[in-house]
């Protein structure tokens, strides 16, 4: 889409563009640069030489068992996070799309999640499944069950799973909502003449109409569970037990800041941005397919 | 259609509503209870109206890593951080959008395309190149240092680039005939149109900006800086002495901003987050 | 009142020429329409008169002015447009006001001005009013009332009725014609509608793919077309053409479908056996053939009872297409039949097939016929 009136000059929109390429080229650009730099690079035990290895950081990055084990967690923490937050939000949504009393008020109550950061939800949920005093802790350990997630890797696994779930229905919600809502009334009503009801009706006319909708948040979870659950997870658990709960980003960070494998972890950066640029033109190539608002 | 109350939608829409606030309630009760109480697993649902209190009293609260800095001083940090972000973010996505809407100028598309490859490049993966910038220009600690970095998104940008394609021309032709010049048509014409996205938009980067996480955790060092969310992870220790009665109000006191820009902005921000994301 | 002036105005955008050089003058307090089809130029041609887009020829003339390179806002021309381009945020009097604002008026002179054009066009209840609570034709009288106060010399109309029901149209058409010469205000007017163009102009002028075909006055639009296009465009339901040669010295013509009719004005001035085309308004056709209509057959394929009129649509013997429009029911004609129909000589327009052209008599060559044409091409002398 163009305009066909534009105003005239050059000097004023140069201008107007100056700050925002500024920021982007100081703090987007030069920074995936550097990190370039740096996955080919490494820095000799004092910190003092570095020198040039190619693609021997990638080489290693990719040859070595834990970056492998991360890569398969975080594919299982993406998929688990997606469908869970992705079925939550599509529940409600038909439910709430329904003519019943009170739905503004539920609406309210259930876009409210969206509000809270990452990483004071999972404070909040330290609070109700913390090891000694936590509320949930109790009623599990009075069903038999042993919860201690700071010890127990699956169990903190599925902890990060389902805090990142929680924060995310909100999102899809919101949108499967707006989905519904751009339904043609006349095409519910022409499947419920031609005698579709229930869950028939959902699954034949409903649920096709909802692909663009579908399709989109299933890029927009995926990115949402591999790069900004970061703050939830490391707020939680800081990726242990172990490696237990730790994915691409928060190896990024571990491996990085804590464990100064500068090489290393720029490298990561590099795979992590190809991907997501990867995810940005797949986004945009389908883009045009969505109907929703 | 059917008539009598839709039973199962309740029962869903309850249940759903009851798992997605019980947990905030569970912590606002847990803020009224006496941190021992807690501590012993001895914790009601009921809020404990003596208890409340303790939503004053962790004002003046500190960390224990920076005892001199109070949650009242890092929910200002916040609040500023969070303005700062929402604001700054729209000044220049808009005036860029502006500038790539209605002008044609050498490097126009270039210009375009850079801030475009940003579009979902989150703080997370570029996150230590992007310390070692800030770091060369002495930024770290610094107000500047904290914000900067997150105020560059080409998301702002490319929405505000097609609410302004959406004007029509003969807008545009009528203005010009009226005598607006472009800075002039900016102000008196693009701006108020486009109202309901920039107020969708600044609940969505008020609440991107209060939320933060990372990036405060390395840009700000020295507690002066410290964000309430990073305050509240801080306060947490593994050991028994967690406090967490004014943990909990503290936690309050941190949804409570973005919860209610949400809130009360519930018809413009869910217009523009669709919108957003198109 | 001003007097407007196009001298060799045209606009290309790269290598497609979109209007070809127009030269066209407006008197003072003339409404001129511009009607063709899309993408005939029309509208570019209003843009470069309005300022909105820079002529690669030519230039523009306000009342002796060369205001080709003048910015927009300083033409002192006013503009209503198709969509009508309100400010939507801004009421109806701050939608009449900006353009004051802008010129510094002061305060007391914009709400005198404001009031006046809103008592004018039946706003003042709504003055407070935004775009979005009004209805179609209150939008379209605010958005004259945006031209009306700037008290301009020139207005422009950019297909403003486009966006109304046809009931409201006939109104506001109405409307716009009084108004216009009430103000005495310089108009030229961009319409497709051809009795938009019809009932509003003083003079019409006819474009067609960059073009102008014809500028005369509507009724000699109507009755003296300078080619098949023009002829077809203006009149509904359109003119029939009827393939024929030119035969008898001149005098008559011989149509394919089998008969030769005489002209009732005078003899063409070109060979025997030019191939021709007939034209002739399904109105003008007739059911009764006599010594003033040479008689055709005519095989009904449909017939449209439009109440007080009937519309019968069928072929000649060679297979032409024919539309006779004839008053009163269909009685007994249904489809399927045949027919008997006349075509009055004094009725017939006669064109040449191959250019299109009107082939007038012989002693007319240098008449009325031509001289539209020959204004549409000359050169307009500066005044």
């Amino acid at each position: 889409m163009e305009r066909r009136t534009l105003f005239a000059g050059w000097a004023l929109p140069a201008f107007l563009v100056l700050p925002q390429l500024a920021v982007t080229v100081l703090f987007f650009l030069v920074p995936a640069w550097r990190a370039f730099v740096e996955s080919v690079r490494s820095v000799n035990a004092f910190g003092l030489n570095a020198s040039f290895v190619g693609l021997a950081n990638f080489a290693d990055l990719l040859g070595s068992g834990p970056y492998r084990a991360t890569v398969l967690r975080t594919l299982v923490y993406c998929a688990a996070v997606t469908l869970l937050a992705m079925a939550g939000g599509l529940v409600l949504a038909v439910f709430a799309d329904r003519e019943i009393r009170g739905r503004a008020i539920y609406r309210a109550l259930l876009i409210l999640p969206y509000a809270i950061a990452p990483a004071i939800a999972s404070v909040i949920f330290v609070f109700l499944l913390q090891p000694e005093i936590g509320l949930l802790t109790h009623l599990f350990r009075s069903f038999g069950i042993d919860w201690n997630y700071v010890l127990n890797g699956r169990q903190a696994f599925a902890l990060v799973i389902l805090i990142g779930a929680w924060k995310q229905v909100s999102y899809n919600f919101i949108f499967y909502l707006a989905g519904l809502q751009s339904i043609p009334r006349a095409l519910t009503e022409a499947a419920a003449l031609d005698g579709a009801r229930g869950f028939t009706r959902f699954r034949t006319i409903v649920w096709p109409l909802l692909t663009p909708t579908t399709f989109f948040l299933v890029v927009v979870n995926v990115v949402y569970a591999a790069f900004d659950t970061f703050a939830l997870i490391f707020a939680l658990t800081g990726g242990g037990p172990g490696t237990a709960t730790e994915t691409l980003v928060v190896k990024v960070y571990r491996d990085g800041v804590i464990n100064l494998d500068l090489g290393g972890s720029a490298a990561q950066s590099v795979i992590l941005m190809a991907l997501i640029v990867g995810l940005t033109v797949l986004q945009f190539r389908y883009v045009g397919r969505r109907t929703v608002a | 259609m059917r008539r009598g109350p839709d039973y199962l939608a309740h029962a869903v829409l309850a249940l759903g509503g009851a798992i997605f606030v019980l947990p905030i309630w569970v912590a606002f009760a847990g803020a009224t209870e006496s941190a021992g109480a807690i501590n012993r697993g001895d914790l009601s649902l009921i809020p404990r109206l003596s208890g409340l209190r303790a939503f004053l009293d962790v004002l003046g609260f500190g960390a224990p890593v920076n005892a001199h800095v109070s949650i009242g001083h890092m929910l200002l940090v916040s609040f500023a951080m969070a303005m700062a972000i929402a604001l700054g973010k729209i000044a220049i996505s808009a005036i860029s959008a502006f500038a790539i809407a209605f002008f044609r100028f050498p490097g126009r598309m270039p210009a375009f395309w850079i801030i475009l490859l940003t579009l979902m490049l989150p703080v997370e993966v570029r996150i230590i190149p992007t310390y070692a910038v800030v770091s060369d220009f002495h930024l770290i600690n610094s107000f500047a240092g904290l914000t900067l970095p997150l105020i560059a998104s080409a998301t702002a940008t490319l929405l505000f680039r097609q609410v302004f394609l959406a004007i029509p021309d003969e807008l545009v032709e009528a203005a010009k005939l009226d005598g607006t010049g472009p800075m002039r048509f900016f102000f008196d014409m693009v701006l108020p149109v486009s109202a309901p996205n920039l107020a969708a938009l600044f609940v969505i980067l008020f609440v991107y900006g209060w939320n933060q996480y990372l990036w405060p955790l390395l840009a700000a060092t020295n507690g002066h800086l410290d964000t309430i969310v990073l305050g509240i992870v801080r306060m947490i220790t593994t050991d028994q002495l967690t406090p967490w009665n004014l943990v909990m109000a503290a936690t309050i006191w941190a949804i409570l901003p973005p919860v209610a820009v949400v809130l009360l902005m519930q018809r413009w921000f869910v217009r523009g987050l669709i919108e957003a994301d198109k | 009142m001003a007097r407007l002036e196009l001298i060799g105005l045209g606009k290309s955008f790269g290598a497609t020429a979109v209007l070809h050089a127009v030269d066209l003058v407006l008197d003072h307090g003339e409404m001129v329409v511009i009607v063709g089809a899309s993408g005939c130029g029309k509208s570019t041609l209003l843009r470069l008169v309005a300022g909105l887009e820079t002529p690669s020829t030519g230039r523009v003339r306000l009342d002796g002015a060369d205001i080709t390179g003048v910015d927009p806002s300083r033409r002192d021309i006013a503009m209503v447009f198709q969509n009508y381009a309100l400010y939507p945020h801004m009421s109806v009097f701050g939608n009449m006001a900006y353009g004051l604002k802008l010129r510094g008026l002061p305060r007391a002179e914009i709400a005198r001005r404001v009031d006046e054009a809103a008592a004018m066009l039946g706003l003042g209840e709504l003055l407070g009013r935004k775009p979005r609570q009004l209805s179609g034709g209150q939008r379209q009288r605010v958005a004259m009332g945006r031209a009306i106060v700037r008290e301009p010399k020139l207005f422009l109309f950019d297909e403003p009725l486009s966006n109304l029901d046809a009931k409201l149209r006939v109104q506001v058409r109405a409307d716009i014609r009084k108004l216009q010469r009430r103000l005495g205000v310089t108009s030229l007017y961009v319409t497709h509608d051809q009795v938009e163009a019809m009932t509003l102009a003083d003079r019409l002028v006819v474009m067609h793919q960059g073009r102008v075909a014809q500028i005369a006055t509507p009724t000699e639009v109507f009755e003296r077309p300078v080619n098949t296009y023009v002829a077809s465009f203006i009149g509904d339901p359109a003119m029939n053409f009827c393939p024929a040669r030119l035969a008898a010295g001149g005098t008559a013509a011989e149509l394919d479908a089998g008969v030769r009719i005489g002209f009732a004005d005078g003899r063409r001035d070109a060979p025997d056996g030019t191939r021709l085309l007939i034209g002739i308004r399904p109105q003008h056709a007739t059911l009764a053939p006599d010594a003033a209509a040479a008689g055709l057959d005519l095989a009904v394929e449909l017939v449209e009872p439009l109440g007080s009129e009937t519309l019968v649509h069928g072929r000649l013997r060679d297979g032409t297409a024919f539309a006779v429009r004839v008053t009163g029911g269909p009685g007994t004609m249904t489809d399927g039949t045949g027919l008997r129909i006349g075509l009055p000589r004094d009725a017939v327009h006669v064109f040449d097939a191959g250019s299109g052209r009107r082939l007038d008599p012989a002693g007319l060559a240098d008449g009325a016929g031509n001289q539209a044409r020959s204004r549409a091409a000359a050169p307009v002398a500066p005044a």
